[in-house]
């Protein structure tokens, strides 16, 4: 079996998610009840048996380590291989790189290093469920330099603004990379390679003084070289505004996103919390809701998410609302198209309403 | 290296008052409170005990514990001295061997395990309980009073106190005589199978005991007894938490429902005292538009369009549409199809409850029914009423 390394690029992704991203680089927010939105491109590398993989993080990070530990979580505790998480700490006086190629070049003997042939870069911010192998065969089939993948999605919203969109060929070829606003191709920020194909291109980028490897060493060389597009057709949710996260969240209420997302063969793993079982009250009313361990629900909870260990006292109404870990909801408060980010407690009959165009959202530990 | 207590878990029992809930696991393995196993109440309570070294002795249908306990890193008790081990019965090349015949065999044969550690003293537990217990209080106890045995005990209802067994004890709580089962109890301070022993002072009651061809080779029957007819000193320890015995079908659904309590007597969101479990990473459960939950424990990745009441859920279980359940307990991944009614049930894990079906009495002095294997009789007579 081919083998293949997985390097996790956070170096150009924005802290575009306001209160969500004040405390937090955006890979470590948490998504889905229970997750952080790098559990998935985490778990899709170890469920397509990576297992050597790097985290490039540049800016606040401690959330992200605290969350990744060892890699135990995704099995990733390995004598071979394993979980590195690299910040940017690099004192060598000869460095000329800029830019992601920072990362790449201070950390090159993670990729000299590795046994892998291949080595597979993505993002945090397109959730998915996606094979790496099928992806692999796919690049190797189509004889292509890179194999980049995309999404051929339903609807643009405004969050695909600003992706990259691709214009394919009928063999898979990519023949433009481009932001054009009316096509549905978006660039899944992921792509794959093989080991020595990347050193060559680290290399020249770097000699050209270049700062993105994306841009400067794929795009810009599109004419030169053969990309090959990898269409993914799971679940897909871009996540890169308040507006897109929240929409997105609230679309896996709809049990056909869930099961699309979280396949039984595919698990999405995390941080396990050793909470207990929700525990429902007599009086507990919960509709459409999707609930994590560890809450305990004595009020009113409607369309909306709640991640673990949150409670909702009697009396209060939770609708269209986000309610991050161990928040508390006293009685009779209101929420109504609200984030609320962890730790927060909105005290007794305090009503907080936002419009689904724009939520409240309520940064960490704040009690109002 | 030295280790001052060493735990010793029996878990070999094979647990035939719960019928078909252990026709395949030891009853240490069945399954508790949304979440967990009955073994993960012993283990958490070790390692928020801080007794790092447990032996778990198993016997019986010994493949899911083996697997479930791992290299105990659920309950952090991944070491790199101590730690847990998994210690079944084997053959000696010049001893011969055999099945461990009885709780104090068991540890007996596992002398040369404790040798490693050369502990002063060894706790015993079983695996049939539910409760939350610091074992290092009674060990403080258990050294302060400079006992040769220390027997936690709880007091249990004067009427039920026959069905224990028993220790009367003097002002001082000195243990003066045990009585299993007695028709007449003159105590009732029962026994929650919990004990200290000074190493040294146990070890050679278990090498008498191999000796003595008559002796059953059991704690509650052979060693407690002879100690105390040599006059060792033996100490009542008193626990006053929520302690329960899941020995049969009936006490598993009440320790079960005990939990739906408004302040139950067992609190498992407790984060000074956490229960660990090996977790089956599932996405969070979605509770439905047409559902409607109230009273009820349920774990990660339940899909409930149902009607759910005073009952538990474990992880994975799916309820469909128009189905209501009462007063039960729904193991891990059981199916449960549309327009069900259960009643006063154990499900237990993997069942498929086809659409329509019709489980249990809900009559509050009825039985318990249990949905197992088609080979379960309740079951099947069950089966052949409502499921076509």
């Amino acid at each position: 079996m081919d083998r293949i390394a997985g390097i996790i690029n956070l170096d150009h992704e924005q802290d575009v998610l306001d209160e969500l991203t004040y405390f937090r680089c955006s890979a470590a927010v948490p998504f889905a009840g229970r997750y952080r939105m790098i559990d998935f491109p985490i778990s899709n590398m170890s469920n397509s048996r990576i297992g050597s993989i790097a985290v490039f993080a540049r800016r606040k990070y401690r959330s992200l380590m605290d969350h990744l530990e060892q890699g135990k979580a995704w099995d990733l505790d390995r004598k071979q291989g394993g979980l590195f998480i690299l910040p940017p700490d690099w004192n060598d006086p000869t460095d000329i790189s800029k830019g992601d190629l920072q990362h790449f070049h201070n950390n090159i003997d993670f990729i000299t290093r590795t046994l892998a042939d291949y080595i597979v870069v993505s993002g945090t911010q397109n959730i998915c469920n996606i094979n790496f192998r099928d992806v692999l065969e796919e690049h190797k089939a189509s004889g292509a330099d890179v194999t980049v993948v995309y999404k051929n999605v339903e609807e643009l919203h405004p969050e695909h603004k600003r992706a990259h969109k691709l214009t394919v060929d009928e063999h898979g070829r990519v023949t433009d990379i481009h932001h054009d606003q009316r096509s549905a191709n978006v660039y899944m920020d992921m792509f794959i390679l093989e080991k020595n194909y990347l050193y060559g291109m680290i290399e020249d980028c770097i000699a050209h003084g270049c700062s993105h490897l994306f841009l400067d060493g794929i795009k810009a060389r599109l004419p030169h070289i053969h990309i090959h597009a990898y269409e993914y057709q799971g679940a897909h949710a871009l996540i890169n505004s308040v507006e897109s996260y929240y929409r997105h969240s609230t679309s896996l209420l709809n049990g056909v996103n869930q099961e699309d997302l979280f396949k039984e063969e595919a698990p999405i793993f995390t941080k396990v919390k050793n909470e207990p079982p929700t525990k429902y009250s007599e009086g507990s009313k919960v509709a459409n809701t999707l609930v994590a361990n560890g809450c305990v629900i004595d009020g009113h909870v409607e369309d909306s998410i709640l991640f673990r260990g949150v409670k909702v006292a009697k009396g209060a109404v939770i609708k269209n609302s986000i309610i991050m870990q161990r928040c508390e909801i006293d009685s009779n408060a209101v929420l109504e198209n609200v984030i609320l980010d962890k730790d927060c407690r909105i005290s007794n009959s305090r009503t907080l309403v936002g419009v689904p165009e724009k939520p409240y959202v309520v940064a960490k530990r704040v009690s109002m | 290296m030295k280790k001052e207590c060493v735990a010793m878990l029996l878990a070999g029992g094979q647990g035939t008052r719960l019928k078909s809930l252990t026709k395949q696991i030891a009853k240490p393995a069945v399954y508790f409170g949304g979440k967990y196993r009955i073994i993960d109440f012993p283990l958490s309570n070790c390692t928020n005990s801080g007794i790092d070294t447990v032996g778990v002795l198993t016997q019986y249908e010994p493949l899911i514990l083996n697997n479930y306990i791992g290299i105990g890193s659920d309950w952090d008790l991944d070491r790199k001295y101590g730690g847990v081990s998994v210690l079944p019965p084997y053959v000696q090349s010049e001893e011969g061997g055999g099945w461990y015949t009885g709780t104090a065999n068991a540890i007996y044969r596992n002398i040369k395990f404790l040798h490693q550690y050369d502990p002063e003293h060894v706790l015993v537990l079983s695996g049939d309980h539910i409760y939350k217990m610091d074992y290092s209080d009674m060990l403080d106890y258990h050294k302060a009073s400079g006992a040769d045995a220390t027997i936690s005990v709880i007091e249990v209802p004067w009427e039920e106190a026959s069905r224990f067994g028993l220790m009367n004890t003097n002002d001082y709580g000195v243990i003066t005589e045990f009585e299993e089962k007695p028709e007449f109890p003159k105590s009732n301070l029962a026994s929650m199978g919990v004990y200290i022993f000074r190493w040294d002072v146990l070890k050679r009651y278990l090498i008498d005991d191999a000796d003595n061809e008559n002796s059953s080779n059991d704690f509650g029957k052979d060693i407690i007894p002879a100690m105390l007819g040599d006059h060792k000193k033996m100490m009542a320890y008193t626990f006053d938490g929520y302690w329960k015995d899941v020995g049969t079908v009936a006490s598993l659904w009440e320790a079960n429902m005990d939990l739906l309590e408004e302040n139950p007597g067992l609190e498992l969101n407790d984060h000074s005292w956490r229960i660990y479990s090996k977790n089956p990473n599932q996405p969070p459960q979605y509770i439905s538009h047409e559902a409607n939950v109230h009273n009820a424990l349920i774990n990660e990745g339940c899909r409930i369009h149902g009607d759910i009441g005073h009952s538990v859920i474990f992880d994975g279980v799916r309820v469909g549409e128009g189905s209501i359940i009462r007063d039960s307990v729904v193991m891990p991944e059981v199916k449960v199809g549309r327009n069900v009614t259960i009643n006063r049930a154990i499900i237990a894990a993997g069942s498929v409850i086809e659409d329509g079906a019709v489980i249990g009495d809900p009559s509050p002095e009825s039985d318990i029914t249990l949905v197992a294997d088609e080979d379960s009789v309740i079951a099947k007579s069950y089966l052949e009423q409502t499921i076509k």
